[in-house]
């Protein structure tokens, strides 16, 4: 079949067209196939959407979560571990970030406190149910004056 | 046959123990440390910024000739940066404050001290709003990809930083300025006085 001139023309722009749509899709796929979606999935679960309080970063679609998100696609393309990409928002947004805070010094009365209050309650319980029986085992009252007259009767 | 009652938990028996009186104080403690929890906002995050020096950035300005800016600007003096948007409702209410600001250093001799970071906003749109409200800062510079608001650690928009000659933050205010937190705050670190 005869094409046009015009066809002909625009050959070149067909050409640049498609290797500018086959570069953006081989880009596209490349960065999917860099990060591991269960890994990435995982992670942000365990993030907190910091706009969103009550959201992971994982479900919540604000802006900033989006953005947040993209980042750390790009840094678990860019080889960056879990650990690595945890310390970052840490160090621009706090502990309150994670869902798991470290367990250090600042945190400690945050993980410790329940189990030491619980341990208390428990010690405290116990001594109060202790001190509250008899310390010596019961003597029925009567015993004690029947055995005396038995005796005087005696002698 | 009778038997003896069990020996008596009276309140006064129950109380010479020292474990009581050391529960008690720890109710005490957590009801107190809880109360004081219950006047501030759960939204509010305190910012990782403060104390650290402002985050790197290599970012056109927002005036022609667009020159690269970078955080070594920032140096030599205290500087407000102002993170805002065009489509940010709540930068319309502290926007004139900012201006107030800007003419009140400008009165004391100290120009150049308002910076502004434009937040995630097409330029023509950016451009527009500052014509219409005026605008306050020495330059802008584009943050159009965001990548400086979360070196920033900012969770919404506006958010306002103060740094000193060294270019370490001293100060950060999430959400809209008001006149009390400018004369309190902030006015107070850009003029120098601690």
């Amino acid at each position: 079949m005869t094409r046009s001139p015009t066809f002909h023309r625009l050959a070149g722009w067909r050409a640049i067209a498609a290797a500018t749509l086959l570069c953006l899709t081989a880009q596209l796929s490349c960065a999917a196939d860099a990060v591991d979606p269960d890994r990435f999935h995982a992670l942000t679960q365990e993030l907190r959407c910091v706009v969103c309080q009550n959201e992971s970063l994982a479900d919540s679609n604000a802006a900033i979560a989006l953005d947040l998100k993209r980042e750390i696609r790009e840094q678990m393309a860019a080889g960056k571990s879990d650990a690595d990409i945890r310390q970052f928002l840490i160090a621009r947004y706090g502990n309150f970030i994670t869902y798991r805070p470290p367990a250090d010094a600042s945190t400690l009365l945050l993980w410790a406190g329940p189990a030491l209050l619980a341990m208390l309650a428990g010690l405290l319980l116990w001594r109060l149910h202790r001190s509250s029986q008899p310390s010596q085992p019961l003597v029925p009252i009567d015993a004690a004056p029947r055995e005396d007259t038995h005796a005087q009767h005696d002698t | 046959m009778t038997m003896l009652p069990p020996h008596p938990s009276s309140p006064r028996t129950r109380w010479r123990n020292p474990l009581l009186w050391l529960a008690a104080a720890l109710v005490a403690g957590l009801l107190w440390l809880l109360a004081s929890g219950m006047g501030r906002d759960p939204r509010e995050l305190p910012s990782m910024l403060v104390g650290k020096p402002f985050p790197a950035f290599d970012l056109p300005g927002m005036k022609p000739p667009a020159v690269r800016r970078t955080e070594q600007t920032l140096r030599g003096a205290p500087h407000l940066v102002n993170v805002w948007a065009s489509w940010c409702v709540a930068c319309k209410a502290e926007h004139p404050l900012l201006m107030a600001l800007s003419a009140e250093l400008a009165a004391r001799g100290l120009n150049e001290r308002l910076w502004g970071v434009n937040y995630k906003d097409t330029p023509g749109a950016a451009a527009t709003w500052l014509q219409r409200g005026g605008d306050p800062y020495v330059d802008s510079v584009v943050d159009a990809q965001g990548r400086l608001g979360i070196e920033l650690g900012i969770y919404g928009v506006p958010e306002t930083f103060v740094t000193d000659a060294s270019g370490t933050v001293l100060f950060r205010h999430a959400g809209p300025l008001t006149t009390d937190i400018i004369r309190d705050r902030i006015l107070p670190l850009l003029v120098g006085t601690p």
